[in-house]
């Protein structure tokens, strides 16, 4: 085992060390939480960093030159990350570096490529993802969202959820039932629309944080050309399929509070019998806590080097995300109640590092359902990695439109 | 970067495995598990000590292979998988690391040799009874280089050599303690139950035994902290591939049992238990690795290292080994499966080196030491 990089990898990691320092600034111990996450006045920010790291070659590092990436390598973008982290600066806004790019480089026209992917990469298009309905989340292939072929044209109608930045975005992937004679999975076809588009309607979602992450989306209506779709008719499954691999690859980034955050609050915060971080119970929470959140790092590692070999990662890539998810649900928790009493003031400016703690207890819950649910995630390891049976399934070899769909 | 085992390492694994699965399936822990008169598998060891398992860390000055400790850890963690009943962790993971340590160059001369070769085998005395022993209860004295008292249980005391032990040379605290060789023959000792007979233990008692320090006095304590360091992340790799073998068992039984027409591991209700099974088992890995890497190259973090992979790979293989006997029902806990073999094994693990309680505390102090620094 070597954590050193190889020559070139040093190399490069200083480029990005170097460049990271001239152009952003570091952060200072004793963490900072930002601006809530989703806040429309973080997308000009992220969007003039994003041009910044486009020209000087850090985004879309693994993106092939011709598209206005790098052409470089998955270690690359890992090193690139590592160092990204130490800094200040505002993350990419919606699907289109994590999703829709490396969908477009499997089913997009080359002069669609040509096109989209720079403008992804400058961060001068934002684009959302329309997969999502009210009667299909984790089970996707039960969308209803019709697309009806009209000459050069598709008419699209229906209705789609948990749509992050559709308020915002510029374009859309989007997910439609073309034949709903078809078997669930087979009558499925892909596209990507403008959002522009007349009789597309967006209306944010209240949650329980009293933030607005997610839109419904209303689509009336709503004209596509046929050179917007995104392989075959009746192909879409196969295409969502290579956008969800991708979600599973996460950049790592750990969300606060984490196991730093529990730790320096125990640290701080004085219980009935001292610091709380001498408290026994305490303490056996903090060391389960920490080798999680370590061994979830360590596991990314170990992905990197296979990576690195060539080997493509795989769906047990899904514990970091389940892992994580719960383990921060539980963490915000567990900080308010160290704080007893006051635990559930929510002032930023009196309660500990700035109400990270109870804002996170009120906007977790959705971390363990979004992007693949614990159960699902669960399945996925089950079934995928440890190879256990399918549960049985009473869809399978029927018409979409005789499935029994509840209320 | 490379976080993995090389492919002299994995080759390594490989050959392991497969000697292992000739030369230790089931039936051979259950002998001893079943015979009361066998402390160990003494066929087993001689064919270990035959392909030089015990050298593996050893230098080459003193006999052994001189491989890295990250070699080692790729045998304890089959070891582990295979649920070998030998002697392997008293005398290569402490009783070696402890003269390697420690020993002055006579001591190494004389034990090392041997120790490579399977021909001695030694063992590690800390615990007298139950309860955490510290400098302030350790009652087994040492003066005039003779030692009196009680150590119980001592993994391997009944089959071993020699033995090292702590003892109070002077006052009860950190400074008062010292490790002691001590030669085993002529030493009153007996056999004692555990939860795993697979694993000898014994009670030993000294009578005025004729003892040899074991680096300086009044050092005990700090070496103790290093020795077990060390053993903790070769623990670690033995319970990640007992918790590996938990989890291929488990999996295996579900896909073949059936229950209300379809296989148990279609339901959600056993998949579910099974990824969690494997999530806690891939992070023990993973911290496992980490552990492996720091001990082999002296890192700064390595005390932290060490305990998340020791608290990593208790609870990982605990549960497992749990959670292997609920998926096989009935079944499961029989003496006639091998369920049991498992979850023995798992819990006297994850106690030999002080329990999970306590390496976590351990590991938020060293977390705490790290911060301080």
């Amino acid at each position: 085992m070597d954590f050193t990089d190889t020559p070139e990898d040093a190399e490069f990691r200083a480029e990005v060390r170097g460049w990271l320092t001239a152009n952003a600034e570091e952060k200072k111990p004793g963490a900072i939480y930002k601006a809530k996450y989703g806040e429309a006045a973080l997308i000009p920010l992220s969007q003039e960093w994003q041009t910044k790291k486009f020209k000087a070659g850090f985004s879309g590092i693994t993106t092939p030159l011709e598209y206005g990436g790098r052409g470089g390598t998955q270690i690359q973008q890992a090193i690139y990350d590592q160092e990204e982290v130490n800094f200040l600066v505002p993350r990419h806004i919606g699907s289109g570096i994590p999703l829709v790019i490396p969908t477009l480089l499997v089913y997009a026209k080359e002069e669609d490529k040509k096109q989209f992917i720079p403008e992804i990469l400058r961060s001068d298009k934002l684009w959302c993802q329309l997969f999502s309905e009210p009667s299909a989340g984790s089970d996707l292939g039960g969308i209803r969202t019709r697309s009806e072929r009209d000459g050069d044209d598709w008419v699209i109608n229906g209705q789609k959820i948990w749509t992050s930045n559709a308020q915002h975005a510029d374009l859309a992937i989007l997910v439609t039932r073309s034949d709903p004679d078809a078997e669930k999975h087979k009558g499925l076809t892909y596209f990507y629309v403008d959002m522009k588009s007349p009789g597309i309607e967006v209306r944010p979602i209240k949650q329980i944080s009293g933030m607005a992450n997610f839109n419904e989306v209303f689509l009336t209506d709503v004209r596509i050309p046929d050179s917007q779709r995104l392989g075959e008719e009746g192909e879409g499954w196969r295409v969502a399929i290579t956008t969800l691999m991708n979600e599973r690859v996460s950049s790592g980034a750990r969300p606060a509070p984490d196991f730093e955050d529990i730790f320096g609050l125990a640290r701080d915060l004085e219980i009935e019998d001292g610091p709380a971080i001498a408290n026994a119970a305490v303490r056996e929470k903090l060391a389960h806590w920490y080798i999680q959140a370590r061994g979830v790092d360590l596991t990314r590692m170990r992905t990197l080097t296979a990576m690195s070999r060539g080997q493509t990662p795989g769906p047990e890539n899904s514990i970091s995300k389940l892992v994580s998810a719960f383990k921060r649900q539980e963490i915000a928790l567990f900080g308010m109640d160290l704080m007893d009493m006051g635990g559930g003031l929510m002032s930023r400016e009196t309660t500990p590092m700035r109400a990270v703690f109870q804002e996170a207890a009120l906007e977790a819950p959705s971390g363990r359902i979004a992007a693949g649910t614990d159960e699902i995630l669960r399945n996925i390891i089950g079934e995928r990695v440890l190879g256990l049976p399918r549960e049985v399934r009473v869809d399978k070899d029927k018409p979409f439109r005789d499935l029994p769909t509840g209320v | 970067m490379n976080f993995d085992f090389s492919d002299d390492q994995r080759m390594l694994r490989d050959q392991a495995q497969k000697f292992l699965t000739d030369q230790s399936p089931p039936r051979v822990v259950r002998d001893v598990l079943e015979d009361s008169a066998k402390a160990y598998d003494e066929k087993l060891w001689g064919e270990m000590a035959a392909l030089g398992w015990m050298g593996t860390a050893i230098p080459e000055e003193y006999g052994g292979a001189g491989l890295c400790p990250e070699d080692l850890c790729v045998l304890a963690e089959e070891l582990g998988r295979s649920l070998a009943p030998t002697p392997f962790s008293s005398s290569v993971y402490l009783a070696t690391e402890a003269l390697l340590l420690a020993g002055s160059e006579d001591q190494k001369q004389k034990y090392l040799p041997d120790l490579a070769m399977g021909e001695t085998i030694g063992c590690f005395a800390l615990a007298e009874g139950v309860g955490v022993p510290t400098p302030k209860n350790i009652s087994v004295t040492a003066s005039n280089g003779a030692l009196s008292g009680v150590k119980e249980p001592v993994a391997d005391g009944d089959v071993a050599n020699f033995v090292v032990v702590l003892a109070r040379s002077g006052a009860a605290d950190e400074r008062g303690m010292s490790l002691y060789l001590v030669d085993l023959d002529g030493v009153d000792r007996e056999s004692v139950e555990t939860i795993d007979p697979t694993r000898s233990h014994a009670r030993l008692t000294f009578n005025g035994t004729s003892a040899e320090l074991l680096g300086a006095e009044g050092e005990g304590w700090d070496l103790v902290q290093k020795i077990i360091d060390r053993a903790a992340v070769y623990f670690a790799f033995e319970q990640v591939g007992g918790a590996q073998a938990s989890l291929d068992m488990a999996v295996d039984y579900a896909k073949n049992r059936f229950a209300f027409g379809r296989p148990i591991g279609s339901y959600q209700a056993i998949k579910h238990k099974l990824a969690d099974m494997y999530i806690a088992t891939e992070l023990a890995r993973s911290n496992a690795y980490y552990g492996a890497w720091a001990i082999t190259t002296g890192a700064p973090d390595v005390s932290v290292a060490a305990a998340a992979a020791r608290v990593a790979a208790s609870e990982a293989f605990n549960h497992a080994a749990r959670e292997n006997i609920q998926t096989h029902g009935g079944m499961g806990f029989t003496w006639e499966f091998d369920c049991h073999m498992y979850y023995r094994r798992a819990k006297i693990l994850s106690l030999n080196l002080g329990g999970e309680r306590r390496w976590k505390d351990r590991l938020i102090s060293q977390l705490e030491a790290r911060n301080a620094a």
